[in-house]
């Protein structure tokens, strides 16, 4: 996994840490152990960039676990978006846009709600300014 | 597959699920905060019960605990469905107290965010341990492509649950149904103020089609 630089570090350059997950990484953990990886990382300050992206249901324990942690003037949540690569191309237009398949062939940017200050998305492209606080 | 093809077997996979188990049903009103899940729930409550089931507000996470309504009956074209209504919090992925402080004292803020967030995590477990079908609330003066939204679409089309799209607060000069309807056209989508009480009747009907 990529490092880049530590925010929280008062004498280390000044910058945000990009981890990019392979979906080889991924491959062969379970539902927990991923949302662990993601929310440690994301605790850390650092933007998550996952290659295959999740499941509908660990989509839905990474709610669950992400609002058990959630805490006043420490951690407020996430973002989160999602786009699907292009081997779902053969699914609906529509399919492609809500990424409803089954499929976990789709790349995910998971960041810190407070650092994101906006995450945009459109068919082919995500976009987020992250500011370094 | 086409669309009506897909909106066919869908209401035929509602259909199947439906006589196959015991009534009533567990029907969970689901959406983004601010939707308007509370204000339908009340007034399908009312409509047929009497009661209503919690507090409506325009402040985000107002509901913010899983409330059930057990056993409503509605009456359509002479057969009565009984369900049982889940109202839930809106689904976000983050909640940050201080958008609350201009509404309450730093404390109470504080409070609203905690239960906020366990009732966030309550609802997403009953979505997958305990509700036999969604209706899925929408803000039609609002965009409806958003992460959460099809995040939770996804979740639900997963556990092949039968699901409604109500988009509601057609009473709002900037609402649109064609918004929605483009956005989750595998799904029926029903437009309705609940507010207002408007197209109630296809409300009803509908629900009684899919969960009846």
């Amino acid at each position: 996994m990529p490092k880049a630089t530590n925010t929280d570090d008062p004498d280390g350059p000044d910058g945000v840490q990009i981890d990019l997950i392979s979906g080889e990484r991924m491959d062969g953990m379970a539902t927990m152990e991923k949302i662990r990886m993601i929310l440690d990382g994301v605790h850390e300050g650092n933007i998550v960039i996952l290659e295959e992206g999740l499941t509908p249901d660990e989509e839905s324990r990474l709610i669950e676990v992400t609002m058990a942690e959630i805490s006043p003037d420490e951690f407020n949540g996430i973002e989160i978006e999602t786009y699907p690569k292009s081997e779902t191309r053969d699914s609906s237009l529509l399919g492609r846009i809500m990424g409803s398949d089954e499929s976990t062939a789709k790349l995910t940017v998971i960041g810190p709600a407070n650092q994101i200050e906006t995450l945009h998305k459109d068919e082919t492209l995500i976009s987020a300014l992250v500011s370094r606080n | 597959m086409g669309l009506f093809t897909e909106l066919k077997d869908s209401i035929s996979r509602a259909t199947d699920r439906l006589f196959s188990e015991q009534e009533p049903k567990r029907i969970g009103i689901y959406g983004p905060p601010n939707a308007g899940k509370t204000t339908l729930a009340n007034r399908i409550a009312r409509d047929w019960t009497g009661d209503a089931i919690g507090t409506e507000s325009h402040v985000p996470h107002e509901t913010r605990r899983a409330r059930r309504k057990e056993g409503v009956e509605i009456e359509r074209n002479g057969k009565t469905v009984t369900i049982d209504i889940v109202d839930t919090p809106g689904v976000t992925t983050k909640v940050d107290y201080e958008e609350f402080t201009d509404e309450m004292e730093e404390d109470d803020a504080i409070r609203r965010s905690r239960e906020a967030t366990e009732g966030v995590a309550e609802a997403m477990h009953w979505l997958r341990e305990d509700v036999d079908g969604v209706i899925y609330v929408l803000d039609s003066a609002e965009d409806p492509i958003t992460q959460v939204n099809t995040m939770l679409i996804g979740i639900i089309e997963s556990r092949d649950l039968p699901v409604l799209i109500f988009a509601n607060k057609i009473d709002l000069d900037e609402s649109s149904v064609k918004r929605i309807e483009d956005a989750f056209p595998q799904h029926k989508t029903v437009p309705l103020s609940a507010k207002e009480g408007d197209n109630m009747d296809e409300v009803y009907d509908s629900i009684a089609e899919y969960f009846g």
